[in-house]
């Protein structure tokens, strides 16, 4: 079985975030980029059911700015056999939509076939949180989401997934996509020699117009502006005078 | 201009809570029709009715709807679409599965988690783990939504809308529920909870962890903690709060053991009273409580419960 990995180049999660003083976006020039956290965690799992026998092939795909050539450099590092880049954007600063994002992934796996599509939950740039539940749509497939757990059973996969109550398990048909959670596993680390191999790896390059896809935007994006600020409050010096203070002066008790 | 809302339908129960601050946020977009979802559903329909600002309610029951799988429950919502402008739900896990799915269906872009609307068509919403507020206007003809609901106020009681049952749609009979695993539990729901404590790595372990249970339990509190906490096994996933968990904004959120890394802040900076205790004085979360004990919480943490 093929898996597909569609993994994003985002701001590095550790990054304090700047909002742009003419409120038009945030400011990621020069500021460290990294593989979506919860991208790394599906390229793990695809590597390990490829350790397991139950995937004999690792394809990462990642959609935005050349520079995404790096995250999936990275994907190569770690396990992935080759990669897909489609090239969307000449701007850092242009976002590619989900739904545009997901299009060209249909595109992608109409030609690749794969039994199972590994993607993370959410990005945590633009936080939406849709793009596999947007494939899925698209492609007519089954999908687990928010997934801490997965077996292949056959022809389905077991997903355990994190929702408000608790844990729910629900078993797909596959092919599926599977959207990944922060608690399915650890991912690695990828060693210098695989970094070194990682080069040789085939890298494809495309763009939008190869799969006859539009990927103009459907928001615009009016303005970004600061959230409200919180303003430090005191430090207390004693159990007592907090809950005075939470009776007193809060009057939250 | 009319509105489906997607209601928040639990083993055949409204999450009134979730619905009716789903209602306030969308009643301005128009006409509200709340669709309830379920294999048992009429209830919640039932209830549904009395939320202030709807006007009408579909009930779809049927058993393919039993456990809310995603691709039966977008299907039904596409059949429904025709007469209306804006799709919502409250941003729930069941809503956030279900309505992008609906969203690329639709040929639109789903426009997740808005904090405010703006105008029809103009929403804003967080972005980078709640650094920045974006607002965008969509050119989409059928807008669909979902709502951030610690930011509204719950539409109050006392509608009385007509109830339609309504055919279910097609099953693609893609997925199938195996089993749930929630731990029952008397504390009241994170997200709708006046007072929650949270704690997070520094309480050590599940054991200890008790500690906070033991001071929610004497506040009447929901319990919360942090993902280092769920990670390490101290507490169960569905009481993870932040960027990826769930969103509150209670009355009173008591941070114990926790660093306040951006992605927990996420989850809790629009509380409006926030107390931190915590060891380490130069802890980030001290930026944003009110209320800061630079103390352990091993010996703050039982004198409080002792002295409440
Ligand atoms: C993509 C992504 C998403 C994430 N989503 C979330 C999320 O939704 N929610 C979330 O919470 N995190 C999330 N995180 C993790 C986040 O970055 C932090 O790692 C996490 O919040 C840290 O949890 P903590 O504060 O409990 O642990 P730590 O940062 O380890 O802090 C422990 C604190 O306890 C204090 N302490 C220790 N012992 C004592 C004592 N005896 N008495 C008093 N204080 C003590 C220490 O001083 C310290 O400040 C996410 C991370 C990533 C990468
Ligand atoms: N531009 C992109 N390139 C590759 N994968 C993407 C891209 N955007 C989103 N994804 C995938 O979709 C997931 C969810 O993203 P989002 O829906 O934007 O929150 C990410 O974790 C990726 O797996």
């Amino acid at each position: 079985m093929k898996v597909l990995v569609p993994v994003k180049r985002v701001i590095d999660y550790n990054v304090k975030v700047r909002v742009k003083a003419d409120g038009t976006g945030v400011d990621l020039a020069n500021v460290k980029m990294s593989m979506n956290p919860f991208d790394e965690i599906a390229v793990e799992e695809a590597i390990r059911l490829k350790e397991k026998g139950q995937a004999d092939e690792i394809v990462a795909v990642s959609i935005g700015v050349k520079q995404a050539q790096e995250t999936l450099r990275t994907a190569l590092a770690m396990g992935a056999d080759r990669a897909i880049l489609i090239v969307a954007a000449d701007d850092i600063h242009q976002d590619i939509e989900p739904l545009a994002v997901a299009k060209l992934l249909k595109a992608v796996i109409d030609e690749e076939q794969p039994g199972l599509v590994l993607a993370g939950k959410q990005a945590i740039d633009n936080d939406m949180n849709a793009t596999g539940q947007m494939l899925a749509a698209l492609l007519g497939w089954a999908q687990g989401t928010f997934a801490s757990g997965l077996e292949i059973e056959g022809e389905n996969a077991v997903v355990t997934r994190e929702v408000d109550g608790g844990l729910q398990t629900i078993k797909v048909k596959m092919p599926a996509i599977v959207t990944v959670d922060l608690r399915l596993n650890e991912p690695r680390y990828a060693s210098l020699p695989n970094i070194m191999k990682a080069k040789k790896k085939p890298l494809d390059e495309k763009t939008p117009a190869d799969y006859g896809i539009d990927v103009t935007p459907r928001l615009t994006v009016v303005r970004t502006a600061e959230p409200r600020e919180r303003q430090a409050g005191i430090k207390v010096g004693s159990v007592d005078e907090l809950i005075a203070k939470l009776k007193d002066e809060a009057g939250v008790l | 201009m009319a509105v489906l809302l997607l209601a928040e339908v639990t083993n055949g129960e409204l999450q009134r809570d979730a619905t009716a601050k789903a209602v306030t946020a969308v009643k301005s977009l128009g006409e509200v029709t709340a669709l309830c979802v379920g294999a048992h559903a009429r209830d919640a329909a039932e209830a549904a009715a009395t939320i202030d600002g709807v006007a009408k309610v579909l009930c779809a029951e049927d058993a393919i709807y039993g456990h809310r799988l995603a691709e039966p429950t977008a299907d039904l919502i596409v059949s429904l679409a025709g007469g209306y402008d804006h799709i919502a739900a409250p941003a729930t896990t069941d809503a956030k599965n279900i309505m992008p799915r609906v969203a690329a269906l639709l040929d639109a872009m789903v426009i997740t988690d808005v904090v405010a609307v703006v105008d029809a068509d103009t929403f804003d919403r967080p972005i980078y783990a709640g650094n920045a507020i974006q607002t965008v206007r969509t050119a989409d003809a059928k807008k669909v939504l979902t709502i951030r609901t610690s930011t509204f106020e719950a539409a109050s009681e006392g509608g009385a809308a007509p109830v339609e049952a309504v055919a279910a749609a097609g099953n693609p009979g893609l997925s199938e529920w195996v089993k749930d695993s929630a731990a029952a539990s008397d504390r009241p729901e994170l997200t709708s909870a006046g007072v929650i404590v949270s704690g997070g790595r520094g309480v050590g372990s599940e054991e200890d962890f008790h500690l906070i249970e033991k001071l929610a339990d004497k506040l009447g509190a929901a319990v919360g903690a942090s993902r280092a906490a769920v990670d390490s096994g101290y507490a169960p996933n569905d009481w993870q709060v932040g960027q990826t968990g769930k969103v509150v904004a209670p009355e009173l959120y008591i941070a114990v053991g926790i660093s306040g890394a951006i992605q927990h802040l996420a989850g809790m900076k629009d509380s409006k009273v926030i107390v931190a205790i915590n060891k380490d004085e130069e802890a980030p979360i001290f930026q944003v409580a009110d209320y800061g004990l630079v103390a352990d919480l091993f010996d703050a943490v039982p004198e409080l419960i002792e002295k409440l």
